[in-house]
């Protein structure tokens, strides 16, 4: 006779076998201020955090960001076996560096870079365009204390002339590198930075000009050409050699595909550098951006550091060193994928877009439209009555169908204004435009009809604690005065000052 | 009668990537193609090309993290359409990177009260975080001299010759000088008496390393402290120390809690720490800490407008993946405590593991640490014949990508090869690692030496030339 054991199941067997939702993890407090002392399985680990995670919002829906948030499913997989390698070692990975320094040339000569066919662009990949904007500011600021060494001239007062629509990221570099910023204010009804305004605004100290491809608030170009005129017959009385650098962080991968004939780049003399974000409409996902320089001779030599790597020299310039390489496979990717007329078809799409929510948006009579049709992407409004209320409110009942539509106060000299701002990004095609314009009407609707609704008046009541000295066991007595209703109104702060700006 | 119809060869659609034209293309190196490319064809080329890189499992030169569970993988990729300065649109996110900075601070000590907050950011990695750290050091050092009516224009601080490169950018990009306390035979890292005697009135501060890039010492933080304090009470100065962790951050609390190093030292006022080396997470993350509010002054911090809502930011980068931040926080609360501690002792146990192996070998002396960041640094025994470099090359061609570099001055003499134990060498990959120097020295032994080429080219040149000197006589004959 064969004796059968039953076989005792352990007791901690079940934490392997049962789902992450039947253990105990999901009922343990999460741990925030302090690292939890023992370990959980990688399952709990991933759902805890998933689960949380459902709570953001929906990154295609969000319409206030200009950097992209879809990518085909071949890039995504060719960024995840790329997640591993370290960007800065460049000598283990010799063919993703390689990729680097063809999207340079390939940017370089988008660019119109003076570069002939053999020859290679000097140009670097960074994380962002902030990272780009410093390094370029740094390279100008360098050849300006030379210069004015070499003059034996003083070199402590440096300054920067930008529009006031600049990017927060101008007014970073300037408050970290010691710049002065000296910006150019708007006015009404021209909300970029006026070429003329900003010569003017050139001294000796000015150790460069900054135009916007592409400004944040409304999406116009800034008209480079005559800024480059006017600077280039201001230099020929100063001999001063001020030079410009074009911000074309949105504007770079649009104007080269929709407006070539539009002068811009480095076919104006006076453009020493530019940068533009490859996470915008370079089409990549967040993290990745390039600055160019016309030659070599615009960036010193100093700001370089030449790393000794296994006895081979490698030249960098950034400010980051360590970062994963997935995206810039990824910007070569879509160079390689798309190609000239990919680029050309994408925006061409993005402008339709922009179209249809632009006529969608004068049709409801309510708004005034802001940006222009030649530019960035994108359709910048605001209520007619100038209300800055009601695109608040706007812009909350926007969200509760999804959409998340930023408003914000226009700079200096034109606070009273508020405008919405939605950008056209490769994935807001014409049917995401109609279902947004069918929730704006809806939510007008509602605007409409709370509006009319009397306000929710507030009762106040006054709490008087009147000390009793006579009994020594109930010491104070309480009262409670009501007193008379008064409807509450509500203002919503503006925020000013340099240190607050729009992304 | 049915006409069938052949395939027509001009469909491009039903062709495998390798038998279209697309392979045949030479790929645009300078200009961007004129046409679209299917993804299928895009992906393959890109693929292919990687191929020839390094493998970065193997890659024993960095601390990176090359290794994470597939789990973490995945919410890595479905975070990697989040712009994480959207801290609006994404407030989980942006909460997740609130703990992970809470949780390392107290980590690290920080002197918190029991909800209070930390002042802490995520960065791209210590350069970025380095450069917040050392910017806010010089802000506070300008006012202070502003306000005494003295002189600010020439700041610097005082390190080790053993910094990272990035302490030399930030020097160079913001105009501080660096004054450097160089090594000598022996001792490779800071010595805390030379610093403190180079501190002057226009020290921003003295960054002192855990875990020294070249051979992972930690250097003595306690004694700089002591000794600093003492010189800050007979000058006024109140010189600050910040703590660059970059390596060592995730390894000392795990390993050696008794030491202190940390913000439990009252002169230390930041501490930066890298997320992607034993934070343990892929490259691209890094932390830094102050120690309160008070050291980080006010106008450095960004208050962006966004939707209405006040954020206050302090970073130089802008737009970035949220991928790693989330990764950090999965690492942290999957591992929890013990986890790390586990990794960590794993690491230092194949550390000895291979140190005992090449000890083994007899040929070379061990120059890092026991105490440190788990990695073995090394140098021959005798490098007249053969050097450092040669067993570098020698070892590529197994897969293994090992370093060798000089020491910094004044130990430039010093050459050596420097492998980084990570979470995911194994002890079977340090045992490959020495069987493979063994072969690779066996082979160099029996090589004759680039010196000794180059002589007997010499010698043998010269023979030649004196025997035809002599035969001169047989000028006609067969050539």
């Amino acid at each position: 006779m064969v004796l059968t054991q039953v076989h005792q199941p352990e007791e901690g067997s079940s934490t392997s076998v049962g789902s992450v939702f039947s253990s105990r993890y999901v009922q343990d407090p999460l741990p925030r201020y302090e690292m939890p002392q023992k370990s959980i399985s990688k399952d709990a680990a991933y759902q805890i955090i998933h689960d949380e995670l459902l709570l953001d919002s929906s990154p295609r829906l969000n319409l206030a960001s200009f950097v992209t948030t879809w990518m085909e499913p071949e890039c995504d997989k060719l960024m995840l076996e790329a997640v591993n390698k370290n960007y800065a070692d460049m000598d283990e990975y010799p063919v993703t560096t390689e990729l680097q320094n063809r999207c340079v040339n390939i940017i370089a000569r988008l660019f119109n870079a003076p570069v002939s066919e053999k020859e290679a662009a000097v140009g670097v990949g960074t994380v962002g365009s902030s990272e780009a904007i410093m390094l370029a500011g740094l390279a100008f600021k360098r050849r300006w204390q030379n210069k004015r060494k070499a003059e034996g001239k003083p070199f402590d007062k440096p300054n920067i002339v930008t529009g006031a629509n600049v990017q927060v990221c101008w007014e970073k570099f300037a408050r970290y590198f010691e710049v002065e910023l000296k910006e150019v204010k708007l006015s009404e009804g021209c909300y970029v930075m006026d070429p003329v305004k900003a010569v003017e605004m050139v001294d000796e100290n000015t150790i460069c000009v900054a135009a916007i491809l592409g400004s944040t608030l409304t999406g116009e170009f800034e008209d480079v050409k005559l800024l480059n005129d006017l600077l280039t017959a201001k230099n020929q009385k100063t001999g001063w050699d001020t030079p410009i650098h074009v911000d074309a962080a949105s504007g770079g991968f649009i104007a080269p595909f929709l407006y070539p004939e539009l002068e811009w780049d480095f076919r104006l003399p006076l453009v020493k550098s530019i940068n533009v974000s490859g996470h915008k409409y370079g089409l990549v996902y967040a993290g990745v951006g390039w600055v160019i320089w016309r030659s070599k001779e615009d960036l010193p030599e100093e700001l370089i550091f030449h790393i000794n790597y296994l006895g081979a020299d490698q030249p960098t310039f950034t400010l980051n060193f360590s970062k994963g390489s997935s995206q810039i496979i990824a910007q070569y990717y879509q160079f390689l994928r798309l190609g000239f007329e990919g680029y050309k078809n994408v925006m061409k799409n993005c402008m339709e877009s922009a179209r249809i929510l632009r006529e969608g948006l004068v049709r409801t009579g309510r708004f005034d439209i802001i940006s222009k049709e030649k530019g960035v992407p994108l359709v910048a409004f605001s209520f007619k009555d100038m209300s800055h209320n009601s695109a608040m409110k706007l812009a909350t009942l926007l969200r509760r169908y999804g959409w998340i539509v930023p408003a914000y106060t226009m700079p200096v000299n034109l606070e009273h204004m508020t405008v919405l701002r939605v950008v056209v990004r490769e994935d807001f095609g014409r049917p995401l435009a109609e279902k947004f314009l069918s929730h704006v009407a809806m939510a007008l609707d509602e605007l409409d009809s709370s509006s009319k609704a009397p306000l929710v008046p507030a009762l106040k009541y006054t709490i008087e604690v009147v000390s009793c000295t006579d009994d020594a066991n109930q010491p104070f007595m309480v009262r409670v005065l009501p007193q008379e209703a008064e409807p509450v109104k509500k203002t919503v702060p503006l925020l000013t000052g340099k240190t607050k700006g729009v992304c | 009668m049915v006409l069938s119809k052949t395939a027509s060869e001009s469909d491009v659609s039903i062709h495998s990537t390798f038998a279209s034209r697309y392979v045949r293309a030479s790929l645009p190196r300078f200009r961007m193609p004129e046409n679209s490319i299917p993804k299928e064809a895009a992906y393959q080329i890109i693929n292919d090309e990687l191929m020839l890189d390094g493998n970065p499992r193997l890659n024993l030169a960095s601390f990176v993290t090359t290794w994470m569970e597939p789990e973490c993988d995945k919410l890595m990729m479905a975070a990697v359409n989040k712009n994480y300065v959207d801290m609006d649109e994404y407030p989980v996110t942006t909460e997740l990177q609130n703990r992970c900075v809470n949780m390392i601070a107290h980590l690290f000590n920080a002197p918190l009260g029991e909800s209070e907050t930390a002042v802490g950011v995520g960065t791209v990695g210590s350069s970025e975080a380095i450069m917040l750290a050392g910017l806010a050091f010089k802000r506070k050092w300008q006012n202070k001299r502003k306000e005494q009516g003295l002189p600010y224009d020439k700041p610097n601080i005082v390190t080790g010759a053993n910094v990272q490169v990035c302490w030399e950018k930030f020097a160079r990009y913001f105009e501080v000088e660096l004054k450097e306390v160089k090594l000598s035979e022996g001792y490779y890292v800071m010595d805390p008496e030379k610093a403190v005697q180079m501190v002057d009135e226009n020290t921003i501060c003295v960054a002192a390393i855990l875990g020294s890039t070249l051979n992972g010492e930690f250097e003595d933080v306690k004694l700089l402290n002591d000794l600093l304090t003492k010189k800050n009470a007979e000058t006024g100065w109140d010189t600050p120390i910040h703590v660059d962790a970059a390596s060592g951050g995730f390894i000392a609390p795990f390993l050696y809690p008794e030491l202190e190093w940390d913000f439990r030292l009252p002169l230390v006022k930041s501490i930066n720490v890298s997320g992607h080396k034993y934070g343990l997470v892929y490259a691209g993350i890094g932390w830094c800490i102050w120690r309160t509010k008070e050291d980080l002054p006010e106008e450095l911090i960004f208050h962006i407008n966004y939707l209405g809502a006040d954020q206050p930011t302090f970073t130089l980068n802008f737009s970035k993946g949220s991928s790693q931040v989330i990764a950090q926080y999965y690492q942290l609360i999957r591992l929890g405590f013990e986890g790390y501690k586990n990794i960590m002792e794993n690491c230092q146990e194949n550390a000895m593991v291979l140190k005992e192996g090449l000890e083994k070998t007899g040929r070379f002396n061990i120059v890092s640490k026991d105490n440190g960041v788990p990695l073995v640094a090394f140098s021959l025994k005798d490098n007249s014949r053969h050097d450092e470099f040669e067993v570098s090359e020698f070892l590529r061609r197994f897969g293994w990508i090992l370093p060798a570099y000089t020491m910094p001055p004044d130990a430039q003499n010093i050459t050596v090869l420097r492998v980084v134990i990570r979470e995911d060498f194994s002890r079977t990959l340090a045992e490959r690692l020495v069987l493979d120097i063994q072969k690779v020295l066996h082979e160099l032994d029996v090589m004759p030496s680039k010196k000794d080429i180059d002589i007997q080219k010499t010698k043998s040149v010269a023979a030649a030339w004196k025997r035809f000197v002599e035969d001169k006589k047989k000028t006609n004959g067969i050539c």
